[in-house]
């Protein structure tokens, strides 16, 4: 591990795989694995969105991600809800104290406007890659599609709300190294784009690169610390487990 | 000023469901009757409906959280569905959502589970009247009335409301939309004072 994470050791890596900036990529995370995400070279940004692999209707809610846990935004011990009460994936380590819920994500516009405009036939593979087309890339590899595109995450980021509510983005968030663990509570499809944060400054396409690798950890523990920092977490939890109580699952929360 | 004539009003009893077409250039007002009212809302592009509010996209345009005088409603392709052009509150809300059965059983308590909820209205108004518009539609929302404090420490919070009665928030239509309102049921938070009451729904158009 990287020496600027405090992360823990997971043991061996079922799955590895190295997201270059501004790329996109998919995989089913299921329920007691845990995906960690390492920002490689510092300033990545990784949009994700999450769905219930089960049943694909359900899928990572912002707002009562927000509204459950009294926060605008994620960290170490916190938790991504489903529309549907459960929790689908907890944010089991976090070296960056602070992930992006509130910002969504680039088009094709703002990538052009802030960067330039850089397409495959001029620039083969490093064209500038934008997140709704990334995320869009994606959804459509599962059967998913617009109706799907729903207010993501930014892991990496962080963009500070001001008491008037002005939303200023704070860089030098994520130093060289920085991992985030999200252990999968459902059995989850993970969709991402590590295109830029749509509040990121400056005028240079990113370049870094984000380790992706899936562990087996087991699912929360009943002494688990994202289970239990606060008590609508732990409602939440045995809605996920409910889920489960069947062998092929399936019930409301 | 221009001279409005107003075309419809109608009063969206506590509790109610509603959903309505309002034309490109008319004007739609809603008004908190008897005060400290929530009204959850969302937008569909009426012509071709996959297109709908963007509440990140929209807070992100004018990089802040709240909705008041001023803000432009934008839709999941960055485009103006509607403006707001009056507001006597002062700000509204866009991060905190839908009250939903679901939900409830997390934030309250699982005997909550079988009140009424937002959720519940918009799936009834979409699906009794729609054959195209499903819970897959549905985005986060705008809550109108409501107070939802976000701190630069990363808190978030449902106070209590600072609506009042009478007050209004007033938007003109920038494409056709379609207008999907749930007057908020939720007794176990302040977002409608704990006594949800009627609100009125009225369209304008240029005389």
């Amino acid at each position: 591990m990287n020496e600027t994470s405090s992360a823990p050791g997971l043991g061996p890596a079922v799955l590895e795989e190295t997201l270059p900036a501004g790329c996109h990529f998919s995989l089913v995370v299921r329920r007691g694995y845990t995906l960690r995400l390492t920002d490689l070279k510092g300033g990545a940004n990784v949009g994700l969105l999450v769905f219930n692999q089960d049943e694909k209707s359900e899928r990572y809610n912002m707002a009562d991600t927000l509204k459950a846990q009294h926060v605008s935004r994620l960290a170490q011990s916190l938790v991504l809800y489903s529309d549907m009460g459960r929790v689908m994936m907890s944010m089991t380590h976090d070296d960056c104290g602070w992930h992006d819920t509130i910002c969504g994500t680039t088009d094709a516009a703002m990538i052009a406007a802030q960067y330039g405009e850089l397409d495959f036939q001029t620039a083969r593979n490093d064209y500038r890659r934008n997140g709704r087309d990334g995320f869009l890339h994606e959804l459509g590899r599962w059967g998913l599609s617009r109706r799907d595109l729903v207010a993501n995450v930014n892991l990496f980021s962080r963009v500070v709300v001001e008491d008037d509510g002005s939303m200023v983005f704070v860089e030098d968030n994520s130093p060289p190294g920085s991992t985030v663990d999200l252990r999968a509570e459902l059995n989850c499809l993970v969709v991402m784009t590590s295109a830029p944060h749509p509040l990121a400054p400056g005028s240079t396409y990113p370049t870094g690169e984000v380790a992706l690798s899936v562990h087996w950890t087991g699912p929360a523990a009943a002494d688990d610390p994202c289970r239990h920092s606060r008590p609508e977490n732990e409602r939440g939890f045995r809605n996920s487990e409910a889920w489960f109580a069947q062998p092929a699952g399936g019930i409301r929360a | 000023m221009t001279d409005l004539r107003m075309i419809s009003s109608t009063t969206i009893r506590a509790g109610a469901p509603f959903l309505a077409r309002v034309e490109a250039g008319q004007r739609c007002r809603i008004v908190d009757t008897l005060g400290n009212e929530a009204v959850d809302a969302f937008f569909f592009n009426a012509d071709h409906p996959i297109e709908r509010y963007s509440a990140v996209d929209t807070i992100r345009a004018q990089r802040n959280v709240y909705l008041t005088t001023g803000s432009t409603l934008l839709s999941t392709e960055n485009r103006p569905m509607l403006t707001i052009v009056a507001d006597t509150v002062g700000r509204h809300d866009t991060l905190g959502g839908a009250c939903a059965s679901e939900s409830n059983t997390v934030r309250y308590a699982h005997e909550k589970k079988f009140m009424h909820s937002c959720r519940d209205n918009f799936l009834l108004a979409l699906l009794s009247e729609r054959d195209d518009l499903t819970k897959r539609d549905i985005g986060s929302n705008v809550n109108f009335f409501m107070n939802v404090p976000v701190t630069p420490e990363g808190g978030l919070s449902f106070a209590d409301g600072i609506s009042g009665p009478g007050q209004y928030v007033e938007m003109v239509a920038n494409m056709n939309v379609l207008v999907l309102i749930s007057n908020c049921p939720q007794l176990n938070n302040p977002c409608s004072g704990f006594d949800p009451t009627p609100v009125e729904f009225i369209v304008y158009e240029a005389a």
